[in-house]
């Protein structure tokens, strides 16, 4: 997310969902585009500020997913998380925000709360490096068990390395 | 050396896991459909766990878009969920609309509306139609597909694709409708009522399929929720989520249609919910294609985000000076530095994208939300208990699609 102007827009706090966020957290920056909210909670608050909104009726996670800011213009961090929520009964979404650094990007797992980030967080990690602590079982889910590095991550190439080529060939004999 | 008989430990009695089959199913298995792997852990026939592994079909479709222009990206989309090609389109041009803040024409979101339906209506014969087949119902599959070829004829006419279409473009579509796909469309409106009555008299009673299905991989509302579910699988367990009323996206707010839901949550329940959408899709079709407004399909010369037609480029300034705008390498679509998430009820579930644009031709970052990754996490849920015989059955009411599992 870039510095935003539309930070202090009046309708932003009148938000009864970011006023019990700011209530936890302190200060959370707050944003709306496209009539869609975002929060940026702390890491060390991540949890709370989630377990807080899913007794404030969002009770669906719809997406648990991140983006790589290391070629992004004005970024303060390296790692966003992004935590999509929605509520089965009233149409409602809340995006949440959560940043990390490197070089140990951690944030706590949201298994406890939904089910549903299981995948999802695994994926994330995967893809991203991103640890997720808590998680009942942290492994990669896309890429092989042996790949070594995180793909999606900006440093990472397009084409050339993980291809089928740099792979050793196992022949019938060495098998 | 040899060892003596004394170091050798020999257990006093076996553990009761001991007892336990482990079978692998898949990655290359008739009844995936696609590439998954299952590894079951089996007491006799009955599944005592389920390990889900997938990453087989893992293409990196989120890295390459990245790297494609927002027009670009779409023929990938087609190869996400390809049994629903039209609804990805839709989907993907949906969220990149958002994030540029593209007002669609009106005879744009009833075009969209009419097609995504039709990938819904193809979708739902495939994967009930596979769920018959797999449980021994070869004729219903065959009424499923032949169905399914009308509805890629309608595609055929309307954009030359079958398959892949790659038919939405950013603010507008590549093809208008055309007289015959009109009458193309409302003669399968009129033929298929009847077939969807086949249909149901041929499965809905059924004493093997009933016996095969309900029942069998119950989901709860309270699971449902937590585990992410949306779609049918969602509805079926009774969670009334339907983004198409919840959040009416494209025309969808003018159209007469009920959300359909059940509340036994089995396997069942979830072939009911899809009969019965194809219903109330072919309702939403009739009244868009009674009710296309008339006037252009794309946005405006004006807007610089849609390509004129070439008689627009060769006759008017406004059209050269648009289409050198969108050609040109170091030009395009202006993209705000800013983040969006948009997301329509795709047949298998809720289908987004969040997307991040940095001001470049491409996406900085093009994170797809794929229905089915949540509907194969709850895969050993939903099958322990159960016979190995009702793996196929689970698996083919989820519909999963591994190519939008792995994209």
């Amino acid at each position: 997310m870039t510095d935003s102007t539309e930070t202090k827009e009046p309708k932003a706090v009148e938000n009864p969902h970011v006023v019990a966020l700011i209530e936890l957290c302190g200060t959370v920056e707050s944003s709306t585009f496209r009539n869609q909210q975002r929060v940026v909670v702390p890491a060390e608050k991540s949890l709370d500020a989630l377990s807080l909104l899913k007794s404030r009726g969002f009770d669906l996670l719809i997406d648990v997913s991140c983006v790589d800011y290391l070629e992004y213009r004005g970024a303060k961090h390296r790692y966003g998380l992004v935590y999509l929520l929605a509520s089965t009964t009233g149409h409602q979404r809340l995006t949440i925000r959560v940043f990390v650094d490197d070089p140990e990007p951690t944030v706590a797992s949201v298994v406890p709360l939904w089910e549903a980030a299981n995948w999802l967080e695994r994926e994330v990690w995967d893809l991203f490096g991103i640890r997720f602590t808590g998680h009942p079982d942290l492994r990669r889910l896309v890429m092989p068990e042996e790949f070594t590095a995180h793909p999606l991550r900006k440093d990472y190439p397009l084409q050339g390395r993980g291809e089928r080529h740099n792979f050793p060939v196992i022949t019938r004999d060495h098998s | 050396m040899a060892i003596a008989p004394t170091e050798i430990e020999t257990p006093s009695e076996a553990r009761s896991e001991d007892y336990l089959w482990t079978l692998n199913f898949g990655p290359q298995h008739p009844a995936t459909h696609t590439t998954l792997r299952l590894v079951l852990k089996l007491e006799g026939e009955r599944v005592v766990d389920a390990v889900p592994e997938m990453g087989y079909l893992h293409s990196g479709f989120e890295k390459i878009g990245e790297h494609l222009t927002f027009n670009q990206y779409v023929t990938v989309t087609d190869r996400m969920n390809y049994i629903s090609p039209m609804a990805n389109n839709v989907a993907w041009h949906h969220s990149v609309e958002t994030l540029l803040g593209i007002d669609l024409t009106p005879r744009c979101t009833y075009i969209r509306t009419i097609v995504a339906e039709l990938a819904r209506i193809s979708d739902h014969l495939l994967s009930n139609g596979a769920v018959g087949l797999d449980t021994g119902a070869f004729t219903y599959f065959l009424y499923a597909f032949y169905q399914r070829e009308v509805i890629y004829d309608i595609f055929e006419t309307l954009c030359g694709a079958r398959f892949t279409n790659s038919y939405t473009r950013v603010g507008g579509v590549s093809q208008d409708f055309t007289p015959l796909v009109i009458e193309k469309t409302r003669a399968f409106l009129k033929t298929f009522p009847k077939t969807l009555n086949d249909m149901e008299r041929l499965l809905n009673r059924n004493r093997i399929f009933v016996d095969r299905t309900k029942g069998v991989g119950l989901l709860t509302k309270e699971e449902a929720i937590n585990r992410g579910a949306t779609g049918p699988v969602a509805r079926a367990s009774g969670v009334t989520r339907d983004l198409r009323r919840d959040d009416p996206y494209l025309a969808y707010s003018d159209f007469d249609f009920q959300v359909s839901c059940a509340s036994a949550g089995d396997c069942y329940a979830r072939y009911l919910v899809r009969m019965q959408e194809m219903r109330e899709s072919l309702k939403i079709v009739e009244q868009a294609i009674e009710n296309l407004p008339s006037g252009p399909v794309d946005v405006g010369i004006d807007e610089r985000m849609a390509l004129p037609t070439k008689k627009q480029v060769y006759s008017t300034i406004e059209g050269t000076i648009s289409h050198f705008e969108l050609s040109m390498s170091n030009r395009g679509f202006e993209v705000p530095c800013e983040e969006a998430y948009a997301a329509i009820e795709a047949p298998n579930g809720e289908l987004g994208f969040y997307l991040v644009g940095d001001g470049g031709e491409q996406a900085y970052r093009a994170r797809c939300r794929p229905p089915s990754v949540l509907n194969f996490a709850m895969f050993p849920h939903l099958i322990r208990g159960h016979t190995l015989s009702d793996v196929v059955a689970v698996l083919g009411s989820l519909n999963i699609i591994a190519a939008e599992l792995d994209r």
